[in-house]
């Protein structure tokens, strides 16, 4: 059993979450249930894929505001070829294409910020336009109702269903495995070989990384083709789950993303983040989006919570570490 | 125990840029004033009948100012090393106050004496709050020691969420006429807002060129740890800054809100990305502590000439999306590149 360090991000957040279920079960006495827990989950989906792609690139010291773009043109473009082309592709076919489109882009990003050293936020924030201005332009800009029908079949697959004792029926898609799998991957890769520690030692010191052999810019490559295959999957997840390719879908929810990752502590200055805390922030931001109106504030104020937690969770701990460098002199 | 999962201590946002990055910022005014009468050259090439004529100088005029007041405002924030995600929240928050109050005491059919104190009063209201607001990012960056790109992501999100909130996410419409004469009126042929800019600008410029305050703040952004050193009030020339952004802001709010005649929680949402583009293109340092008011107005021109070009040739605007994130990609390799040789060619020299 690990230890628990009551001070820190994860911890608060777990808190204020577990707050947050004890008012709006007060509220309402159904929230507390399977159904609540299901629709939980399954909102967190790809919110959650999205969040540990960005947990890697935060780790390792820059920042990415491209991957909803990424999704969208990865997604679509799948979406799009097998459609056209007439392929009876089974899903898992699609689901690789579309991996793979997305680390393709995701390369794209990598050459920019491995190969020029530019920064990652002004290249994230290039690749995003350039990226959504030429799907829209090029690609297409019709919605695809009809998806392939592995896609609507794979749309169909669930873990469990059923109904509870109040009647309310729930269910939990297989997509639910391909979160579990990207955490269980990352976590692995993070925590249980070198490519991890290197993704870390970047985050905390580039130039000490240089200097002590590490290669950084294979490991920034590998950092942002694994963010942009993530990316890829959690769209084309995205469009198998709603059974629609929206070329105008997901960008705009990146901001979001981030904030549930800084929620849970990953430090935008590099070096630290944990996947705990970042599945938490998910969590809460998923809460706060669906929830709100049973801790009796309006829909309308969701995003005065969310800017007041991360201004909260994140100015609290910095200004107690403030305090305490002063203190120490 | 010590703490580590405590956030960062206030430092350098920039550990990891090396020297020749900030350097490699600064392109030089005269290469950008080049590109910018190369690209438009190119578009009164491609359409010389629409995009050579008074017509479209005058649309031109009349289009770039908001976006152009943003981007001071998000200079000012890179200036200092930070940058500043929220000056869309601060003109939005800031404009339906402003609607508001319009809408409330005046009405769309006030004239005279009760439309021009409703004005007044609305214009003033504003621009507190927007100076308010940026403050507020200036303490939460300077007393909680939060990066500024967190600082304002948060605070974004609230002022956002406060116009959503007020508004229930619906426009807010109303205003007396005379209103719409800061967006779309004109005096002696010149746009008002392109004059609202100039005189913002030629403002910008004094303060960061002219006075004692501009140096400090390039100081600030050029190396904070020796600027406190010095003996400098980093805090209070942070919060300063950040007043002034969220001030130029709340103008924005109010010039988009004069021509579209109306307020709403999420106008000008496109226009975040277009003020960090039209900064870096314009040479502002995203590290801090380099820029010039030139080059951003520079900037602002040529992604103005590349919009209404290809907007004749009926090129759609996410067509414009695109080469705006294209252009912004290559003009950072290009300068690179060019960097690097240089670099190598001088070290070279240096060994011989």
């Amino acid at each position: 059993m690990p230890k628990i360090n009551y001070k820190s991000n994860e911890f608060l957040v777990f808190l204020v979450i577990v707050a947050f279920v004890i008012v709006a079960t007060a509220s309402y006495p159904g929230f507390f249930s399977i159904p609540t827990l299901f629709d939980l989950l399954r909102n967190g989906i790809v919110i959650g894929i999205f969040a540990i792609g960005v947990l890697l690139v935060l780790i390792s010291g820059g920042i990415d505001v491209s991957f909803t773009a990424v999704a969208v043109f990865a997604l679509f473009t799948t979406t799009l070829t097998v459609k056209q082309l007439g392929l009876d592709l089974p899903w898992p076919l699609v689901f690789l294409v579309s991996v793979l489109i997305g680390m393709g882009l995701g390369l794209i990003n990598a050459v920019f910020i491995a190969g020029f050293r530019l920064p990652t936020l002004i290249v994230t924030l290039g690749t995003l336009s350039a990226l959504r201005g030429f799907l829209l332009t090029f690609v297409g800009s019709q919605l695809i109702s009809n998806v392939p029908p592995s896609m609507q079949q794979f749309s169909r697959l669930v873990i469990v269903r059923g109904t509870n004792a109040q009647g309310f029926f729930y269910s939990l898609p297989w997509a639910f495995a391909f979160l579990v799998g990207v955490v269980v991957l990352t976590w692995f890769l993070l925590t249980r070989t070198l490519l991890g520690r290197n993704i870390f030692a970047i985050g905390g010191s580039l130039e000490s990384a240089r200097r002590i052999g590490i290669n950084v810019r294979l490991t920034q490559v590998f950092v942002y083709a694994y963010v942009g295959g993530l990316a890829g999957l959690a769209g084309i997840i995205h469009a198998s789950m709603a059974r629609v390719a929206n070329p105008f879908d997901l960008v705009g929810l990146e901001l979001s993303v981030i904030a549930a990752t800084v929620l849970g502590g990953a430090r935008l200055s590099g070096g630290y983040g944990t996947i705990t805390g970042t599945l938490l922030g998910v969590i809460l931001i998923v809460m706060v989006n669906n929830s709100l109106i049973l801790l009796g504030i309006p829909s309308t104020w969701q995003s005065v919570v969310i800017g007041a937690l991360i201004l909260l969770g994140t100015g609290l701990p910095s200004y107690q570490a403030k305090r305490a460098a002063r203190k120490a002199g | 125990m010590t703490d580590t999962n405590a956030a960062p201590a206030p430092k350098n946002p920039s550990p990891a840029a090396p020297g020749f990055v900030v350097q490699l910022m600064q392109p030089g005014i005269g290469r950008l004033a080049v590109m910018t009468i190369v690209i438009f050259i190119a578009m009164a090439a491609l359409s010389p009948e629409h995009f050579l004529t008074i017509g479209n100088a005058s649309s031109m005029a009349f289009q770039f100012p908001e976006f152009a007041i943003l981007s001071l405002a998000m200079m000012l924030a890179m200036l200092t090393g930070g940058i500043d995600l929220s000056i869309i929240g601060i003109a939005d928050l800031s404009a339906i106050i402003a609607a508001l109050i319009l809408s409330h005491f005046a009405g769309a059919n006030a004239t005279g004496v009760e439309a021009g104190g409703a004005m007044a009063l609305a214009i003033v209201v504003s621009l507190a709050i927007g100076c308010v607001a940026g403050m507020f990012n200036g303490i939460v960056i300077a007393y909680f020691g939060l990066p500024a790109i967190l600082a304002t992501l948060g605070s974004g999100l609230v002022f956002t969420g406060l116009g959503f909130a007020i508004t229930g996410g619906s426009a807010v419409v109303g205003f007396p006429g005379v209103f719409a004469v800061i967006g779309n009126a004109d005096l002696f042929g010149i746009p008002v807002p392109l004059i609202i800019f100039v005189s913002l600008a030629v403002a910008v410029w004094f303060l960061l060129e002219r006075t004692a305050f501009g140096i400090k703040v390039q100081m600030l952004g050029t190396n904070p740890l020796a600027t406190r050193f010095a003996g400098i009030d980093d805090a209070g020339v942070t919060i300063r800054t950040f007043t002034y952004s969220g001030g130029l802001a709340a103008v924005a709010g109010l010039i988009i809100m004069s021509r579209s005649n109306s307020a709403k929680a999420d106008y000008g949402s496109g226009y975040l990305l277009l003020t960090i583009l039209i900064c870096v293109l314009g040479g502002i340092n995203p590290y801090g502590g380099f820029g010039k008011v030139s080059g951003l107005i520079l900037a602002v021109l040529s992604l103005q000439f590349l919009s209404s070009g290809f907007n004749m040739l009926q090129a759609s605007n996410f067509f414009t999306q695109f080469l705006w994130g294209s252009l912004l990609l290559v003009v950072m390799a290009v300068n690179t590149i060019q960097f690097r040789r240089r670099a190598a060619r001088s070290s070279s020299k240096a060994h011989v």
